[in-house]
């Protein structure tokens, strides 16, 4: 344990927050002019949708400088930019933490994309281009305060604790006046969201290192069974 | 616009669809008109735009350039205010309209000395005499003349004093007087503060240690030079290891100055520890997985792309391309997709038995070509070619692709060997069937 901190640490314990962050894109049609061809939300969303402000204190959103007021700062959830443009450009999405959690803030880095990939298709109103990205937040040694307020709560993954280990009561962050629901679940945009799951990504990866260990079972095999031929020819070979 | 002609030619149509440009950059209202004289397509050979350079009309180099003022060179005296004596000189001068140029001399302001301090004989006796070694008021004397004479060059001093004396000591005796002139003369001990001599004072022990360092340097073979810069490249990465390893809210101080003050003879001293590639490479991941936690905060694809390079530092670029295609082959993203704790954890332990495979592969080849010179006689080992690809996709085994369907009936017509025999020197392309 290191020397004497004021939040108590624990080791090798850590708490991820699953996120999702990227952008929809409607085509105008026929609204669009020639600066203002699409409609687009850029966006950072719990993966599940849960309510991440519950670790997440504000999200700056720097835009394109021939925005105006490109520095968009969003304190409550739905952390979300809506704007229209034509460009496409990189957003730089900053995530501030609750005290509590983290002092230093987490950049994410997200291409506006309004453009399908098949270029030579119509552009069409009805359907959005949507990009998202997955990612998680890993708070790699968070004190204790922070975990006893974040105990049971569904938007992060919650670490299992040794045994025995009592956690204090969590005190009651003040959002006396927020009484507004911070999840996306019903989002306007929700139908476009994308729902990721890491059992495809897992059953890939087991049946690879399947393979991957019986042929280097194979290999070791292999190359005892040439050593030991080695070793009586070696002898063989000895007047 | 020489764009269009191509265009033209291949049947593409003229203007771009989509315009997926940065707002910043508009496209350019392009000059159509193309000066006259020169035809269409050598203009376009320029890329359609004016020269860089203004061109200079012909009709220009005939007559001479035309100027309003009379310029004439005469040979004038000078007066420097450089010069204590009367010593008249002449020289060329610019003169434009017939009125000569004023001012002093142009070189003159380069005249500059330094100020050596002059002592009487009074303060010679109550503040700088020298205590502790061999400088007498002559001496003393002589080198304050010279001093000024040469202006404080010590190499042509030392030349010059009568007695052999060596330059720091020359230095050391001149610098030691100056300082305590100055103390004795000054009103205050504040307005000293400041002065160069006597912030940094003069230490001829330091200055002797910096100029035997600097020569031996200097005088270093090539091949001592590399021997250092990977024996300090090592102890780096050592202390590096310790640091992290430990985890220290301290900075370990003692260590970093032991490393910085290594000088190039004393190589025996560090710890020449050859250590071996695996046990590198877990360090490697515990000094990654340390830095991580330092930042209190780190999004989970950077935890991942880190713990993959420490993976990959300790082999090399070829190496990394083969895991990468490797990975292609079994039908992984290179960068997971979803990428929670668990899949990231088991993407890299993947890409630690590929890479476990892959040495086991180079082994096995080695072995096998160990094997066949002993039994020819000759050495027929055959090179690993790149191309190589253990999990290769072939049309006829779909294994790769689908682990998780078996397809034991489709089989490669006259591929299949069961045992290698020792003799067959390219590693066997793995098939579903086989497993």
């Amino acid at each position: 344990m290191t020397k004497s901190d004021e939040k108590k640490k624990l080791k090798d314990i850590e708490i991820s927050v699953p996120l999702v962050y990227g952008n929809i894109a409607y085509w105008l049609g026929k609204k669009a002019s020639e600066y203002q061809s699409h409609k687009w939300t850029v966006y950072v969303r719990g993966a599940t949708n849960e309510d991440i402000s519950v670790v997440i204190k504000k999200v700056v959103f720097q835009l394109h400088s021939s925005f105006n007021n490109p520095t968009r700062v969003i304190e409550e959830p739905p952390f979300e930019v809506s704007e229209s443009g034509w460009g496409e450009f990189e957003i730089a999405i900053t995530l501030h933490f609750h005290s509590d959690v983290c002092d230093k803030p987490l950049s994410l880095y997200h291409h506006l994309k309004l453009y399908p990939e098949d270029e030579s298709g119509p552009l069409t109103m009805k359907k959005p281009v949507v990009v998202e990205h997955y990612d998680e937040i890993v708070f790699p040694d968070p004190c204790e305060s922070f975990l006893a307020r974040v105990q049971n709560h569904p938007a992060l993954t919650f670490p299992r604790l040794p045994s025995g280990y009592n956690l204090p009561a969590p005190m009651q962050v003040d959002d006396n006046g927020k009484k507004k629901r911070g999840d996306t679940k019903d989002h306007s945009l929700g139908q476009w969201f994308t729902s990721f799951s890491e059992a495809d990504e897992l059953l890939q990866l087991a049946a690879a290192r399947q393979q991957v260990q019986a042929h280097i079972a194979k290999l070791r095999r292999q190359i005892s069974l040439l050593e030991g031929q080695n070793q009586t020819i070696k002898t063989g070979s000895d007047p | 616009m020489g764009g269009t002609d191509a265009k033209d030619i291949l049947g593409l149509p003229k203007t771009p669809l989509s315009l997926t440009q940065e707002k910043k950059s508009r496209p350019q209202k392009e000059s159509h008109r193309k000066p006259d004289g020169i035809s269409r397509e050598v203009y376009a050979l320029t890329g359609g735009v004016a020269p860089l350079m203004p061109s200079i009309d012909v009709t220009h180099l005939k007559r001479p350039p035309p100027h309003d003022e009379k310029v004439a060179w005469q040979w004038l005296p000078v007066k420097s205010s450089a010069r204590k004596d009367d010593l008249q000189l002449y020289h060329w001068v610019r003169v434009v309209n017939d009125v000569p140029p004023t001012g002093d001399y142009s070189f003159a302001k380069y005249n500059k000395s330094v100020d050596v301090l002059k002592y009487t004989d009074d303060e010679y006796e109550n503040h700088l005499t020298d205590p502790v070694s061999v400088w007498t008021k002559e001496e003393t004397d002589q080198l304050f003349e010279l001093c000024e004479r040469f202006d404080l060059r010590f190499t042509v001093i030392a030349d010059r004093f009568p007695l052999s004396r060596t330059v720091e000591e020359l230095k050391d005796r001149y610098y030691s007087v100056t300082r305590a002139l100055l103390r004795a003369r000054a009103q205050s001990p504040a307005e000293l503060a400041n002065h160069p001599l006597i912030k940094e004072p003069y230490d001829m022990t330091r200055d002797r240690e910096r100029k035997r360092a600097l020569s031996m340097v200097l005088s270093q073979s090539r091949h001592q030079e590399k021997k250092d810069a990977e024996i300090l490249a090592e102890a780096k990465r050592i202390t590096e290891m310790r640091l992290a390893a430990r985890r220290a809210a301290e900075p370990d101080v003692p260590a970093n100055e032991n490393i910085g003050s290594v000088s190039p003879s004393s190589n025996s001293q560090l710890p020449a520890t050859a250590v071996a590639p695996s046990t590198l490479t877990m360090a490697d991941y515990a000094s990654t997985l340390a830095s991580l936690r330092m930042l209190h905060v780190y999004l989970r694809t950077y935890g991942l792309e880190q713990m993959v390079q420490a993976a990959s530092s300790a082999v090399g670029l070829r190496t990394i391309k083969r895991v990468e295609q490797t990975l292609q082959d079994l039908g992984v993203n290179l960068k997971p997709k979803v990428p929670t704790k668990t899949v990231c954890d088991e993407h890299l332990e993947l890409r630690k038995e590929i890479l476990t495979l892959l040495n086991l592969q180079k082994q096995l080849q080695y072995k096998e070509s160990e094997g066949s010179s002993h039994r020819e006689g000759t050495y027929a080992a055959m090179p690993d070619t790149p191309k190589d690809r253990v999990f290769a996709s072939e049309p006829f085994s779909f294994g790769a692709e689908r682990p998780i369907k078996k397809e034991p009936k489709r089989k490669g017509p006259g591929r299949r060997s069961d045992t290698p025999s020792p003799a067959h020197k390219r590693p066997r392309k793995l098939k579903a069937s086989d497993l």
